[in-house]
């Protein structure tokens, strides 16, 4: 049924598809970004439609509610800056007990809000894309954080208009983490990994590697460790379900409810450098 | 092989790695995405030439792998392989009926992701993998086989919108026709 020049073609697209396969990984993200670039304008008509239902829907609403939503607002904002000075005195008590105790100086977080333009097609890993890049100071393996402030990922690949961030659950992104107990950490270390048996809606994900002997409880904070350079320390991952003994034992693994919704994210926050 | 066929089905695979990375209340219901390559497959190896199958597989497979984390060319040689088999015994396949549409995209839907890990685990990979796996392998074998038969029906549509009316054969038959008069 096939003729000698199909088994050539089949062979060709065979070799190509092996040797695409063989790719490092750098030249292979550049390609990927490349081939992707079409999808550009799709995810650009896809954007600019939900903001245009998203007015329309605004539109729709009442001037009382938008009055009620307004003073809701201006009572919050008050608040946020009364505890923005609070906190402004405690930033300056706490830079001057560590130029005291000689330890490095912090600085603030200088954050970038991105869209979120496409998911993760395929079910085996954990990914998204930002309409942010390079041109907006990304760079790869930069933290990514959702909007109320708990660890999303970091930074996989990073072209000139779009990133792709991989998420926390997926295989290869492990964290380290520490649990924390009413804003201290109590010493507790793990891994955070991948759980693979709840889908991502369900937000669960391990904390291994964790001490025979640790005693970790239901309802305590995950926070990253800080140690590896990639995450800084203190950033809320998740509270503890539950735990169960691994290795006969000799280690505990927890699952961590995560603080952030991944699978409804539609916006995200990257810490620059 | 028609290029309009083969341009509506590459179009279509576009637009599905497309709708596969955008909307997300596929998994939101049913805790797994839906991969609509493989029902595309189907349909291209039942009424198209090899060349639009392996631009599809091809084409298909690297869009798809471009908007995920599997490494490039993961998605094609599953794709190709689908299209291969399916395309080697259409003759002896009843492409027209609902059923065999639907069994043929159920088998495709459920081959697809298990080709896609076989190259991903040879390749040293180490996919999110355990018993809540074989739940979505169902949903996209399932999905494959409800997604299948919508395509036959939209593309149906679609040829019948872009191409001429075939001409009916009349009734009439010049062997049959009967002479009056005298010679």
């Amino acid at each position: 049924m096939l003729k000698k020049s199909h088994y050539i073609i089949l062979v060709f697209v065979v070799l190509l598809a092996v040797a695409l396969l063989q790719l490092p990984g750098g030249t292979m993200g550049k390609l990927k970004l490349a081939i992707s670039a079409p999808f550009l304008a799709l995810f650009g008509l896809a954007g600019s439609t939900h903001e245009t239902i998203g007015q329309g829907r605004e539109a729709l609403i009442p001037r009382r509610e938008l009055l009620r939503q307004n003073e809701h607002l201006r009572r919050q904002n008050q608040e946020l800056q009364l505890r923005l000075q609070q906190e402004g005195q405690l930033a300056s008590e706490n830079a001057r007990l560590r130029a005291e105790a000689g330890w490095a100086r912090r600085s603030p977080w200088r954050v970038k809000l991105g869209r979120v333009v496409a998911r993760e097609p395929a079910n085996w890993w954990r990914s998204l894309e930002i309409d942010l890049g390079a041109r907006d100071g990304l760079r790869v393996n930069l933290p990514v954080l959702a909007p109320d402030g708990a660890l999303a990922g970091r930074l996989l690949s990073v072209g000139e208009t779009r990133s792709k961030v991989i998420l926390l659950g997926d295989p290869n992104l492990r964290v380290a983490a520490v649990v924390a107990t009413d804003g201290l950490t109590n010493g507790e270390t793990g891994i955070i990994m991948a759980n693979s048996s709840a889908p991502q809606e369900d937000g669960m994900i391990d904390l291994g590697y964790l001490s025979g002997n640790s005693a970790v409880r239901p309802g305590q904070n995950v926070v990253t460790w800080g140690v590896g350079g990639v995450f800084p320390s203190g950033i809320t991952i998740g509270k503890i379900v539950d735990t169960r003994p691994k290795e006969n034992g000799l280690t505990i693994e927890a699952r961590v409810m995560l603080a952030a919704r991944l699978g409804a994210l539609e916006e995200v926050w990257v810490i620059l450098p | 092989m028609s290029w309009r066929r083969s341009i509506f089905i590459l179009a279509a695979a576009f637009l599905a790695v497309f709708l596969e990375a955008s909307a997300g209340f596929v998994r939101h219901w049913f805790g797994a995405q839906i991969d609509l390559l493989p029902a595309l497959m189907v349909y291209a190896a039942l009424t198209d030439g090899l060349a639009t199958i392996v631009l599809l597989a091809l084409c298909g497979g690297l869009w798809f792998d471009s908007l995920s984390l599997n490494p490039l060319g993961a998605s094609v040689l599953p794709l190709l392989g689908i299209g291969l088999v399916i395309y080697r015994s259409r003759d002896l396949l009843l492409r027209e009926h609902f059923f065999a549409q639907a069994a043929l995209g159920v088998v495709a839907g459920a081959a697809q992701p298990l080709g896609t890990l076989f190259v991903l685990l040879n390749l040293g990979a180490t996919p999110l993998l355990g018993w809540y796996s074989l739940w979505q392998w169902v949903v996209m074998a399932l999905g494959g086989g409800v997604v299948t038969p919508l395509c036959f029906e939209l593309f149906d549509r679609l040829h019948r919108a872009f191409e001429y009316e075939p001409v009916r054969q009349t009734s009439f038959r010049p062997d049959r026709e009967i002479k009056r008069g005298r010679r």
